[in-house]
């Protein structure tokens, strides 16, 4: 079943037109992961499902009801903020039973979820503390458990793992991951990060400038990138892009080719100029230059490289994308 | 730790510095004080000495407590003061957050029009004012003095909360929307705590030129049940001979209700209570 549908949604703040078109459908379960420059609109995107925004034009259907003019608290959706956005005044259980007390449950039911809740993300022993008392990664578990209590239809998460340091960012991406295969709900996931994109999403949703750039599977995109942007959003370090007349070949096309994908080979179409080397032990990672372009390659294992170096790269042709002059993918 | 913070000569002329301003304006209070515990002739041969053996006298506080009904006036000078206070802080907020929180048409407009206020002093509408009383009966009562003072205080704290109010995080306010929270709630359980400090600092702004005002409480409210305390020191200050025992002492006393209101606000002014609801 659809968890989620959006039909031609659009939306404007004055004149300035934020969201244009988009139709996106998440299916019940899914982990979707919307992903894209910052100023793309996925945010206002996720406040539009929300109901912390009204969409301009289009409609908006969780489960079976279209839910346009229906206030946040009644869509059967929780959110998870990039800023936490506990009560300062109220303790971790009250933070985690507040909505169900204003949904007016029955007391032992309240007891029984927030208990649940606060097992499954070890925060039992933090039940009575304030938010001024926790860490930053207990106050974001804190968050996610003021979703979990809601039973909700649907999951929403505003870039929850900015505010975290890396560390603790791996450890709370993996416990999402966890949740998500425990709960089995669907959830919608904001951020510009693509590799949390990559690890957590079962359906990726790329946005750029308010539209929805490509929609697919984490290895679909990667694969299979509609046009150069998507090809040079996901992947880390990013897809070089050059000019066919580097190489040689005709026709007024850019050529990307993925980091991992070259390699040192003294026939190679591609020569450079090293800039600069990353060793990072189990990969190196070159930065050079063809002319204007900028190279990055992506070795494995240890290389001897200094800057200043000329090397030559070769690739497979079959791993190369070819994109015209407006971005899109030529095939 | 910076350098100049713990070198104590830099140390030594700050804190010279601040107690110097303090003894300068401590100085006029505390003449006030010393002056109304001795007796007239006292004042005028050497008003700054302290009150001694021979000088000390009670009469100007006993002048005050037998003179009228001064025990009424305090109370009248109280309940307007803490009234307007009320009005101004609730009305400025909710003001505050319609402006700082909602979109809509002449947003902008409104926010320049309340803030007008603060250029324009109030007592420019006297006569209009005085008129108005009239027409609603309501002169010699304390809702005259409370309406005018509430008035009077609203542009200060409708600017001075929106731009604090801008500051709550977005977040917060729509987790409270997520969770079915009503505006009002989100008003009055999320917001006005984190602008504590600020609602504080309207309170003592305004406090002051309430309690002291007499003004308004001369054309407004002149008549004996409702008058104010500055208004009723009026009554040892004559044209030709003022009781000066007598004036001392009402101001001295005068200054403690105000002061202990300072101190209840300025707690609050120190204290924030943001820390942890977001990062």
């Amino acid at each position: 079943m659809t968890a989620l549908t959006l039909t031609n949604v659009n939306k404007s703040f004055g004149k300035i037109h934020v969201l244009k078109d988009i139709n996106i459908q998440i299916e019940e379960g899914e982990f979707a992961v919307f992903v894209g420059p910052s100023g793309c609109g996925k945010s206002t995107l996720l406040r539009v499902i929300a109901g912390l925004e009204d969409a301009s034009s289009g409609e908006i259907q969780i489960g079976e009801d279209v839910v346009n003019l229906t206030p946040p608290s009644k869509r059967g959706i929780a959110m998870v903020f990039q800023s936490y956005a506990l009560y300062p005044h109220l303790n971790v259980r009250k933070n985690m039973s507040l909505a169900l007390k204003q949904e007016k449950q029955p007391k032992d039911v309240i007891e029984q979820r927030v208990a649940e809740a606060s097992r499954m993300l070890d925060l039992e022993d933090y039940l009575d503390r304030y938010p001024s008392e926790l860490s930053g990664g207990q106050r974001q578990r804190v968050a996610i458990g003021r979703a979990i209590v809601r039973h909700p239809k649907i999951f929403l998460f505003d870039e929850p793992l900015s505010n975290l340091d890396a560390a603790l960012r791996m450890n709370t991406r993996i416990e999402i991951a966890g949740l998500h295969s425990q709960l089995a709900a669907s959830m919608i996931y904001v951020t510009h990060d693509q590799t949390e994109a990559m690890t957590l999403a079962d359906k990726i949703v790329v946005l750029r400038d308010g539209r929805v750039e490509q929609v697919g599977s984490p290895m679909e995109l990667y694969n299979n990138p509609a046009n150069q942007f998507v090809a040079g959003f996901l992947g880390s370090p990013a897809m070089n892009f050059f000019p066919a007349g580097v190489v040689g070949e005709g026709g007024n096309l850019t050529i990307g080719v993925r980091p991992e994908d070259l390699r040192l080979a003294d026939d190679g179409a591609l020569s450079v100029t090293v800039n600069h080397v990353e060793k990072l032990g189990g990969d190196t990672n070159v930065i050079a230059h063809a002319g204007d372009q900028r190279i990055t390659a992506r070795l494995f294992g240890q290389h001897d490289i200094a800057a200043g170096q000329q090397l030559q790269f070769g690739y497979d042709s079959a791993r190369a994308y070819r994109f015209d002059d407006a971005g899109h993918r030529v095939r | 730790m910076n350098k100049a913070r713990t070198n104590p000569l830099n140390t030594a002329a700050m804190h010279g510095a601040l107690i110097l301003y303090t003894l300068i304006a401590l100085f006029p209070v505390f003449v006030i004080l010393i002056n109304s515990f001795k007796t007239r002739k006292a004042i005028f041969r050497e008003p700054l000495a302290m009150p001694d053996a021979d000088s000390f006298s009670l009469i100007g506080y006993q002048t005050v407590m037998k003179q009228g009904d001064f025990f009424l006036y305090f109370q009248n000078s109280m309940i307007v003061t803490v009234a307007s206070l009320f009005f101004v802080l609730l009305f400025g907020a909710m003001a505050a957050f319609a402006l700082s929180e909602y979109r809509f048409k002449g947003n902008m407009l409104m926010g320049l029009y309340l803030a007008l206020g603060i250029m324009i002093p109030i007592r420019i509408g006297t006569v209009a004012i005085l008129e108005m009383m009239v027409a609603t009966g309501l002169v010699n009562s304390l809702w005259a003095l409370i309406l005018v003072y509430t008035a009077q205080g609203l542009p200060l704290a409708v600017f001075i909360l929106s731009e604090f109010m801008r500051q709550v995080s977005d977040d917060l306010k729509n987790a409270g929307r997520i969770d079915g929270l009503s505006e009002y709630t989100i008003f009055f359980k999320l917001v006005l705590p984190l602008v504590r400090p600020a609602m504080a600092t309207v309170a003592v702004f305004n406090m002051i030129p309430i309690w002291n005002d007499l003004w308004f409480p001369l054309i407004l409210a002149p008549s004996e049940e409702v008058k104010t305390l500055t208004l009723g020191s009026q009554v040892f200050i004559g044209q030709f001979v003022t009781d000066w025992n007598a004036v001392l002492s009402a101001l001295s006393m005068a200054i403690l209700p105000v002061l202990a209101l300072y101190v209840i606000f300025s707690r609050q002014l120190i204290r924030g209570i943001t820390s942890g609801a977001v990062k």
